[in-house]
């Protein structure tokens, strides 16, 4: 048992205490924010196997938030209007389910993991940080420049997607739905990280010749964990879009890149609870801060640089220990 | 298509490179000597662009304008780099990304704060506004003729110096061996305070020149930064060489694209469509550029392997 395992056990009862106490609070804006904070972490899950598993540093991520983002968009907008997308060579549907939607965004994303990752993985270090930023910066523009769904302005969606058997719109039925996608996210990056895949794809990370070596070719590892990576973060597109009922291009930004690199640095790279840590921090500084000044990111500023400097792994690694920490 | 206009858009391809060598010598001179990725450098270029506006304003004079955004962008770069930046070397990149995103953060907040949201606007001078007759019968606005010429002028002033003098030895020898230099005597961390001090001022200065084309607001630097990035990228990183043909062929790319991709869909499809499909494609092209280039040279044009 080492000190994360409690640290761990602890958060794991945190989160589910969450949406209880969210939903005494009967307050709109709370749960709405304890919402955005389990979307957010969804994502961060996401890049967390990519960047804390495989070492990747993907500062494209928001592609496949977009995308994930585009697919809801798409969907629901054709679904709204009770127009199908396509009618050649087969009659497509537009769509209000969610499961379906959600199916959709993780295979588009998925796939254009796959494509970005077969072309990018062929580079490292810092090349590769700036290869993926360059795909995600292709899509922001191409989203910018393509009018059929809003262009510039984005698309609104006017009622929020509905799931079997829940009432979407009501606040507190939507968190939960959040926070049990967070959770399945969760379990299935613990496991990830304990099978056979996961451990070969740390030892990718640590050592590359050495893995080559008994004969796994380490590629073929990335390309796959960049693959789900890139399947949950675009999962997580689609839910912040139902969130918010809108999507923009700034989903692709490279600033959205970067504020999910932020979660998943924040709590802690490589730590199964890291992104959600970051982005339960990351938001709760956004509120509080943004209160008190306009000015609010200069702090955030502080905040982020004093963590890089004297809080190396993060919250969590400074809580637990250096003993698995990203390297 | 005309060739005055052909000419004309070659020319703003030419400017554009230009500004951006400024920006990415910079950029790759401190992640060649000190293996630095720096996300704030597009903030120098805003801080050079502020400092600029605001002595225009006081003074009224260019000169001094652009003076103040060497200083300023200078003088925060040394500021930066004795207090953040050299904790940072030894860092992976992860760590250095994440400081210096905080940086933007702290510098775009903290600007926002002294000067207010709303943009500053630096006029052109007197002396270097209206258009001037090139020989073949372009009208070309003097002040973006005058911005080439400047640019080119420190472009080789950056080699002179790199290729010649002391420091750009100091500087050569640093991207090679830094342990060597250290041991041969050389104060290698006064040594990336200026080189760090030169690459700030070099953005600052862009900042300037393009911000009197453009209007100076916060956020300015940070497209111009990831324009940067894709040069040095593509010239291979290090590379100051690399650099100036990235540059110039980001730039022009950049422009050419948004011109003739539009014309060159207009061929076959209908006019409004061609304009969309067009624009959005070209303002794609550059990373398409960096793709296929890093996918056929996985580290650019001049890096070494």
């Amino acid at each position: 048992m080492t000190r994360e395992t409690y640290i761990n056990a602890a958060l794991t009862f945190l989160l589910v205490l969450v949406p209880f106490w969210a939903w005494s609070t009967g307050q709109a804006y709370i749960l709405t924010l304890c919402t955005k904070v389990a979307i957010l972490a969804l994502a961060g899950v996401g890049l967390n196997i990519a960047l804390g598993l495989g070492g990747l540093v993907s500062f494209g991520h928001a592609a496949f938030f977009g995308i994930g983002g585009y697919a809801m968009g798409i969907l629901a907008s054709h679904a709204q209007v009770f127009d199908p997308i396509a009618e050649w060579p087969i009659l497509i549907e537009g769509t209000k389910s969610m499961p379906v939607i959600w199916l959709v965004a993780m295979v588009s994303s998925a796939l254009a993991a796959l494509l970005i990752g077969v072309l990018s993985l062929r580079t490292s270090g810092v090349y590769f940080i700036m290869i993926t930023l360059a795909f995600g910066q292709m899509l922001y523009y191409f989203t910018i420049g393509w009018p059929a769904y809003g262009g510039e302005d984005g698309l609104s969606i006017y009622v929020r997607n509905s799931f079997p058997g829940l009432n979407t719109l009501v606040p507190v039925q939507f968190l939960i739905l959040s926070y049990v996608v967070l959770g399945l996210a969760l379990w299935f990056s613990a496991r990830l990280a304990r099978s056979s895949f996961g451990l070969a794809l740390t030892a990718a990370r640590q050592n590359a010749d050495r893995v080559e070596t008994v004969g796994i070719a380490p590629f073929r590892l990335r390309l796959v964990a960049f693959v789900i990576s890139g399947a949950i973060t675009g999962l997580a597109g689609a839910m912040f879009a139902d969130l918010n009922r809108f999507i923009s291009p700034t989903m692709f930004s490279w600033h959205t890149s970067g504020e999910i690199m932020i979660f998943v640095i924040l709590g802690g790279v490589g730590r199964l609870y890291g992104p959600v840590v970051g982005a339960a921090l990351y938001i709760l500084l956004e509120h509080l801060l943004g209160g008190v000044s306009d000015y609010w990111q200069i702090f955030l500023g502080l905040l982020l640089l004093a963590v890089v400097l004297f809080a190396r792994g993060g919250l969590i690694g400074t809580l637990a220990g250096r003993e698995v920490a990203h390297g | 298509m005309t060739f005055l206009l052909f000419a004309e858009q070659m020319l703003n391809g030419l400017q554009f490179g230009i500004m951006l060598f400024l920006m990415a010598a910079g950029l790759t001179l401190v992640f060649g000597v000190m293996g630095l990725i720096n996300l704030a450098h597009g903030s120098l270029y805003m801080i050079g662009a502020f400092a600029a506006a605001w002595v225009a304003g006081l003074t009224g004079s260019f000169v001094l304008a652009l003076m103040a955004s060497l200083a300023a962008a200078a003088a925060a770069g040394a500021l930066i780099e004795l207090t953040v930046i050299r904790r940072l070397y030894k860092r992976d990149h992860l760590d250095q990304v994440l400081a210096t995103f905080a940086l933007i953060l702290i510098l775009s907040e903290g600007t926002r704060w002294v000067f207010g949201s709303f943009p500053l606007y630096l006029d052109v001078p007197s002396y270097l506004s209206g258009p001037v007759t090139l020989p073949g019968g372009i009208q070309y606005p003097l002040y973006r003729l005058a911005i080439i010429v400047a640019g080119l002028v420190v472009a080789g002033g950056l080699f002179a110096l790199i290729a010649r003098t002391r420091i750009g030895i100091q500087i050569r020898a640093g991207e090679a061996d830094r342990e060597m230099i250290a041991a041969l005597g050389i104060d290698i961390s006064r040594l990336y305070t200026l080189v760090f001090a030169l690459g700030a001022a070099l953005a600052g200065l862009a900042g300037a020149l393009v911000g009197a084309i453009q209007s100076v607001q916060v956020g300015m630097g940070e497209p111009v930064l990831i324009l940067a990035f894709v040069v040095i990228v593509i010239g291979g990183i290090g590379s100051i060489k690399g650099a100036l043909v990235g540059a110039l062929l980001v730039g022009l790319t950049d422009t050419m694209g948004g011109v003739l991709l539009p014309r060159f869909f207009a061929l076959f499809m209908d006019p409004s469509a061609a304009t969309t499909i067009g624009a959005s494609l070209g303002s794609m092209l550059i990373y398409i550029l960096m793709a296929v280039v890093l996918i056929v040279r996985p580290s650019g044009l001049y890096g070494s392997a």
